[in-house]
């Protein structure tokens, strides 16, 4: 069934075990995003040193693939420079935008592949971008505060 | 007479396509929009093929036909709500009719019975589409009136235990929906407009989800304007409706300006023309309102009666079979007192877009989301739900069809 495309078994692995979704209570920004089309909601907390992504933090509520995206964005993305997150954030956007044409590299995505299927859903594209817009703008908040 | 859905179904040429690799659809989101039968699609099309003018202008012929049938559209939506015809503003649609009033009252100066100030107050509830929430929330900011509300009781029925309080001697306008359009109740309407009344107060009805399934007459509603779109009542996109009273739409202020609203024009002043055309700037959408008139004729010769008492059986049919399933709970009244056939619901731990999208593959279209009623779904603790919204075309099998869509998504996403 095409939907399976959709549903790939990573995606509902980290829906139903999402990872780092418990809210640290330092952080050097915090941002709040909603999807205002369907109600989902997410609240992301980043922590740097320097250009290093040292923590993210997040809670919130949607679909399978608003929250397995965001679990997933965590694990690829601590630990990284925040230029290799561009890299890879990029990298991500650009699967998104494929229509169904591209598979992704797994080796910058990793298990963010699995979300390959949603570029053919264009519903669905925004709920998979959530969390990386909610990283994206708490990194530009982090890191002006630390500089 | 009870109407044959499977006969009626034959006259929208939409409901005979395939979707998603040849699954037969099946359609339960006419609250959002409804589908068109092939009387309206070729009423609005032939207007352009035919008759096509700038209705009220022009020395030709062309322009006379065009004329005759906006207003001959106007005539059939005044039957249809058994008022009058000079009550009939053609819109684009139900959110522009709400705006319209909003904005017109937010116009009227002191002196003028719609003037509002930072001593009056507007009425509307929690179950209110943005549509009938935001243009009164907005009202109010702009001219310092305060906002009040009745609030949703957990069984998704309007708690009118405070009426008193909520509506008082400040009142000025009581904006209220006629059915939820994510809960499927129907609001009692005779207490409130009578409450509304005594303290002088209009009322307005956001009849988007009622006109559409279920006689409306405005002669015994008692409201004092109504508003809803041509789109859900199986006619065009940008038409809607604002009926009101005769007496009121003659002292309320325009809304937009412009060519044709007017009576005498220089270049420093105007005066407009009487009702409805003061509401009515600009050439309007003249295909759009000759297909709605087109709708309603369908619609009236099926029989409103007939259209909801179909829909109230299906939707009883479907809260039985809801009650039957594990995990899924229905937000909205369950039983079928002053209710239509919208039926929201929730499915265990199921996120509702992942339970549309697996229905979608199997042909099933629903709404999931906040339904544009934000403050609704957040007040009952349900950020989304999942919306199965009936109209005439529905039959048995689509109920059946849902409910083994949820069965069996409930199966893969385990």
């Amino acid at each position: 069934m095409q939907l399976d495309n959709l549903y790939q078994e990573v995606i509902l692995d980290h829906y139903k075990n999402p990872q780092n979704k418990k809210l640290a209570t330092s952080y050097d920004a915090q941002v709040h995003h909603i999807n205002p089309s369907c109600g989902d909601e997410i609240t992301l907390n980043v922590t740097l040193d320097g250009e290093m992504i040292l923590a993210i933090s997040w809670d919130g509520v949607g679909c399978s693939i608003s929250q397995a995206s965001v679990s997933i964005l965590t694990d690829l993305l601590i630990g990284k420079s925040l230029s290799q997150a561009q890299v890879i954030s990029d990298s991500f956007m650009h699967l998104m935008q494929s229509k169904g044409t591209q598979t992704g590299d797994e080796d910058v995505l990793e298990d963010a592949v699995a979300l390959a299927g949603v570029s053919q859903y264009p519903a669905r594209i925004k709920c998979a971008l959530l969390g990386w817009m909610a990283f994206k703008d708490a990194s530009v908040q982090a890191m002006a505060k630390n500089s | 007479m009870a109407l044959n859905p499977y006969e009626i179904a034959k006259d929208f040429p939409i409901l005979s396509r395939t979707i998603r690799d040849g699954k037969k659809l099946i359609y339960l989101d006419s609250g959002a929009t409804s589908q068109k039968p092939n009387v309206v699609i070729d009423a609005e099309s032939n207007f352009y093929r035919f008759h096509n003018a700038a209705a009220h202008r022009g020395a030709h012929q062309l322009a006379e036909e065009a004329t005759d049938a906006l207003e001959g559209a106007r005539a059939i939506v005044a039957t249809f709500l058994n008022a009058e015809i000079e009550e009939i503003v053609f819109t684009k649609s139900a959110t522009e009719s709400l705006n319209l009033l909003s904005y017109a009252m937010g116009n009227a100066e002191s002196g003028n019975r719609f003037h509002l100030t930072a001593g009056d107050s507007i009425v509307v509830s929690e179950m209110e589409h943005h549509a009938n929430l935001i243009p009164w929330q907005q009202l109010a900011a702009r001219t310092g009136a305060t906002l009040k509300w009745f609030e949703v009781t957990p069984e998704g029925r309007l708690d009118l235990s405070s009426i008193d309080s909520v509506i008082d001697s400040s009142t000025k306008v009581v904006a209220i929906t006629h059915q939820s359009n994510v809960l499927g109740t129907i609001n009692p309407l005779e207490e409130i407009v009578k409450r509304a009344h005594n303290v002088g107060a209009v009322v307005v009805l956001d009849a988007c989800q009622s006109v559409p399934h279920m006689k409306v007459d405005v002669k015994s509603l008692g409201a004092d304007f109504i508003t809803f779109s041509g789109h859900k009542t199986v006619g065009p996109t940008g038409i809607g409706i604002l009926w009101g009273r005769a007496v009121l739409l003659s002292e309320l202020p325009p809304f937009l300006t412009g060519g044709s609203m007017i009576e005498n024009v220089t270049m420093t002043s105007a005066t407009w023309a009487p009702a409805p055309r003061k509401f009515e700037a600009g050439v309007p959408n003249m295909a759009q309102a000759v297909g709605l008139g087109a709708a309603l004729t369908y619609l009236s010769n099926i029989g409103m009666e007939s259209i909801h008492a179909h829909e109230v059986s299906l939707a009883k049919l479907l809260l039985d079979e809801l009650a039957h399933i594990d995990d899924v709970k229905v937000v909205g009244p369950l039983d079928m007192e002053l209710r239509g056939g919208t039926v929201s619901f929730t499915v265990g731990e199921i996120h509702p877009h992942d339970l549309g999208q697996y229905l979608d593959s199997q042909g099933i279209a629903v709404r999931t989301g906040h339904h544009c009623a934000w403050p609704l779904t957040r007040k009952l603790g349900v950020p989304a739900t999942t919306r199965a919204s009936l109209y005439l075309y529905n039959t048995q099998d689509d109920i059946q069809a849902l409910v083994t869509g949820i069965r069996d998504a409930q199966k893969y996403f385990a």
